[in-house]
């Protein structure tokens, strides 16, 4: 009998996680900035010595970290993204003209990527009609309004971080680190989850999977993670018994 | 006189009617959470959250929950998760009932420019055309002109725009005015403000 794509999943390292990751090849990786970021894998590509990729991902790293050592190793061909804000790796490489931009709405990037995992090779929308996203597209008039031609966004490699894998690669996802990481997912031909904790076939309840396992061809377990926060706003804790507030 | 930051922050949010699904978008906007009554609205944040919550206390702050700006957040109870594509879902599919935007420009048809400045960096598109396209109602937050008096409320955008026709109603320090297609309605003036005033600083005609 023959071997199936979903039969050994979990991968010992982050080097057998990404054999087949080559150059010259179509990435995303999930986050959104640093939240939700794959940090042992996204090294572990640098360390592989892939180069010429087209990264897709939100914003492509910030302050040095995560995927703007990508950017820094000099390992990235084009980016495809929806914001760059202060990634200045990401702002002098483009200026430069070293780095190849191309920058999408963010619905557009998320629902590109869906399309590619749902079988949906294009699709119209209204985001960025009349806008400097509507050049070199075609324009529709449904029922009196106007709609871009957007097509489908599939990768090579999806490189997605998880709360929780099961062998399967069933997976569960925290709060925002979930993002573009399940999308992603059904985007890829090959999608490599680093998974905070590995647990057992059937420890997760079918009820409770975010991300069913046929979508997940890999599975690395990395239980360390520097997770930097972008932004700390916080409010001072009140003295006793304080008022109610919102739970993390 | 005039309103300051956080009398444009009550004044806006008191355009957010009880149960309604909003969306604050980066900057000034995020202010209007701060004069909601709790309970009274459910905050939407583009990067997968519903429900979200106050700034958490000193200590309680998690690098895995985060507003669309990556400032940390929290959840109230009742909020929920979901992917991105899940998330604009619910922007493009006229989920969301409104969003409070910040504007470099708004013209008097209503057009949005609030991404990307001429000659300026580009800091990319981000959520704000899905949202500004997609929300079933869009007020601008903005300063009525720039530092230097250039006019902000103009007759045709001249910046990048974000969507065309969008904007129901902008809120400045110089008072409330919806764009009505030939000019700018005058909905209240900020206390003290003159009509005049208002007229000088706006590159269009006030209706």
């Amino acid at each position: 009998m023959s071997t199936g794509r979903h039969h050994h999943k979990v991968r010992d390292s982050v080097a057998a996680a990404l054999d087949g990751l080559d150059s010259g090849m179509t990435v995303m990786v999930g986050g959104f900035g640093l939240c939700g970021n794959a940090e042992a894998l996204i090294a572990g590509v640098i360390a592989r010595g892939a180069r010429d990729l087209t990264l897709v991902s939100n914003n492509a790293g910030a302050m040095g970290k995560g995927l703007a050592t990508w950017l820094r190793a000099g390992i990235v061909r084009k980016v495809i993204c929806s914001y760059l804000g202060s990634n200045e790796d990401l702002h002098t490489r483009m200026a430069a003209g070293t780095l190849e931009v191309e920058v999408t709405p963010q619905g557009t990037l998320a629902e590109r990527m869906r399309a590619a995992g749902a079988g949906i090779p294009a699709f119209y929308t209204p985001t960025g009609v009349g806008t400097v996203v509507e050049e070199g597209k075609e324009v529709k008039v449904i029922d009196g309004r106007r709609y871009l031609l957007e097509r489908a966004l599939p990768a090579d490699f999806a490189l997605v971080r998880a709360r929780k894998a099961d062998r399967f690669g069933n997976l569960r996802f925290f709060r925002t680190a979930r993002n573009f990481s399940p999308v992603m997912a059904t985007a890829a031909r090959t999608t490599v989850v680093e998974a905070d904790e590995l647990v057992e076939v059937g420890a997760i309840d079918p009820d409770d999977v975010h991300l069913p396992g046929l979508y997940v061809h890999r599975v690395v377990h990395v239980p360390a993670h520097e997770d930097p926060i972008e932004f700390r706003t916080v409010r001072p804790r009140p003295a006793a018994d304080g008022a109610a507030g919102g739970v993390a | 006189m005039s309103f300051s930051k956080q009398d444009m922050a009550r004044r806006a949010a008191a355009e957010i009617p009880a149960g309604s699904i909003v969306n604050l978008g980066i900057g000034l906007p995020t202010l209007c959470a701060d004069y909601l009554p709790e309970g009274h609205a459910f905050l939407h944040s583009e990067n997968g959250l519903l429900g979200m919550g106050p700034f958490p206390f000193e200590g309680d702050e998690h690098p895995q929950l985060i507003n669309a700006g990556k400032q940390t957040v929290t959840v109230l109870p009742g909020g929920s998760t979901f992917d991105s594509a899940a998330s604009f879902a619910m922007i493009r599919g006229g989920h969301v009932d409104l969003a409070i935007l910040g504007a470099m420009q708004v013209s008097a048809a209503g057009d949005l420019a609030n991404w990307a400045v001429p000659g300026g960096k580009v800091m990319g598109i981000g959520g704000a055309m899905d949202l500004a396209t997609g929300c079933r109602r869009v007020i601008a937050i903005m300063q009525h002109a720039t530092r230097e008096g250039e006019h902000k409320l103009v007759a045709r955008c001249t910046y990048p725009l974000t969507a065309t026709a969008v904007v129901a109603r902008v809120i400045t320090e110089l008072g409330v005015f919806d764009p009505v297609g030939d000019g700018f309605r005058v909905v209240e003036l900020a206390p003290g403000v003159e009509r005049a005033q208002v007229a000088a600083l706006t590159g269009a005609p006030l209706l």
